[in-house]
């Protein structure tokens, strides 16, 4: 099996590249790569995202063929693949961080800064918060509810379908912080840095 | 909820940890990369690494230790000291640091933190304030606390905030190795003053200053360094005493 993790230059993606790599324990191989080819071939796609949403969407986009291998891979051959932070933000239709910028569109909502209800929260939501479990998701296998999970960022993404939402997290508001639909995977928080339970997280994504 | 957090720091001279936790079971004590896997399996919410590397020819030395600290640890690992440049800043991230922290180059030149704001994230950009009572101000110092910039601390953070600071990590100087606690009065300035998380550093002699640094201070996390060290206290054990006092934290 292949997993391959997307290197678009959205910033630092080491963190992800070693926590797939301590999972995979080379019994998996991880491919890190923005090659369309090789991600056409994979079995599963990670893909990572940090900096603003704008940058990671013209990241993306200057990839030549970039977008429609995701579009391929993600929505017509259904294929699993797993949004980590903004890469989780840019399954939406826009995001609104710096401008107004158009995401892919595969989950309809969009991605608004968090309420810091005039500051008496401060952002961005750094460190560890839990999880409230609301459905069942298959990365989610042997994971308590409540579970903490480690989060860096100042926008959320607020599905239209809230039947697409299988985690929140309590930031000023039921932050929507992971989302399963069909074959797509998301998560706010970062598995990568959240110990153990998050390697878990991958581990789960590693062996659907 | 948001849960407080926990942060032990490590110096590291010339690839090696100065001061440390003194296990017996320990192979090398002063092994940076095997200090911080300790404390992150001991529950720390995040590593810190201060390198003090006084000579050039070393300073490569510290790439080498985040390196293997990213393949062992998987909470988050933040960088600081000597760090000049966004290609500094660039080398340390892509050796599997998730944060760094930025000293004397955000005051001598303030697009370092612009730059590397808009660059990396503002999540990755920490910015280290020393500061030092006078009068009843706070100076920001420079260059390990050598020079005086004469600057405002309460200014320079909202300054830094503004300049995209993710998070200001803040050393009271008339603290920093006394053991008498935080300088409860400049973190609760800071942090009001600013609207990104504020993490307190620089005088913890024992829990309860953890404790006031997060009640009093308005912290956001609370860095520590000798308490941990020589196993005086595990994290573990300072997670477990804010417990017993209210304050949340990962347990």
């Amino acid at each position: 099996m292949k997993v391959t993790i997307v290197d678009y230059n959205s910033g630092n993606i080491s963190s992800v590249i070693n926590s797939f790599k301590e999972v995979a324990k080379n019994k998996v191989n991880i491919e890190v790569t923005s090659d369309p080819n090789k991600i056409k071939l994979s079995d599963k796609v990670v893909l990572p995202g940090q900096g603003s949403f704008k940058s990671c969407v013209e990241a993306l986009n200057n990839i030549y063929g970039l977008s429609d291998v995701l579009n391929e891979f993600a929505i017509i051959n259904k294929k699993p693949l797993l949004g980590i932070c903004v890469g989780l933000q840019m399954f939406a239709d826009v995001g609104f961080e710096e401008t107004e910028t158009k995401g892919l569109g595969w989950i309809s909502g969009k991605v608004s800064k968090i309420d810091n209800q005039d500051g008496k929260f401060k952002l961005p939501h750094i460190g560890w918060n839990q999880i409230n479990i609301v459905k069942d998701s298959k990365i989610f296998k042997h994971i308590d509810n409540n579970s903490h999970m480690y989060f860096v960022h100042s926008y959320e993404f607020v599905p239209n379908d809230k039947n697409v939402i299988s985690a929140t997290t309590d930031y000023s508001s039921n932050i929507v912080c992971s989302v399963e639909k069909e074959n797509i995977f998301g998560t706010q928080f970062h598995p990568e840095k959240s110990d153990k339970i998050g390697l878990k997280i991958i581990y789960n994504f590693i062996n659907l | 909820m948001l849960k407080n957090r926990i942060i032990p720091c490590l110096d590291v001279k010339n690839g090696r940890v100065v001061k440390g936790i003194n296990f017996v079971d320990l192979k090398d004590a002063g092994d940076p990369v095997e200090q911080a896997k300790i404390y992150s399996d001991g529950g720390a919410d995040e590593i810190c690494f201060l390198d003090i590397t006084a000579s050039n020819e070393n300073r490569d030395i510290i790439y080498d230790v985040v390196e293997k600290t990213s393949r062992k640890c998987f909470v988050p690992l933040t960088v600081g000291g000597g760090i000049r440049s966004i290609e500094d800043i660039n080398k340390l991230l892509n050796c599997g640091a998730d944060k760094v922290s930025i000293n004397t180059a955000a005051v001598e030149n303030s697009k370092v933190v612009i730059d590397s704001s808009k660059k990396f994230g503002a999540q990755c950009i920490v910015v280290a304030i020393d500061a030092k009572k006078k009068g009843d101000k706070w100076e920001v110092f420079t260059h390990g606390g050598r020079n005086n910039s004469g600057i405002d601390a309460l200014e320079y953070a909202k300054q830094m905030e503004q300049n995209g600071a993710g998070e200001l990590l803040v050393t009271s100087m008339d603290r920093d190795g006394t053991q008498l606690g935080y300088d409860i009065k400049l973190m609760s300035k800071i942090s009001s003053k600013v609207n990104i998380p504020v993490i307190a550093s620089g005088g913890v002699g024992n829990l309860d200053h953890l404790v006031d640094g997060i009640k009093f201070g308005n912290a956001s996390a609370v860095l520590a360094a000798s308490i941990f060290h020589y196993g005086k206290h595990s994290v573990q054990e300072a997670k477990e005493y804010l417990d017993s006092k209210g304050i949340p934290v990962r347990i």
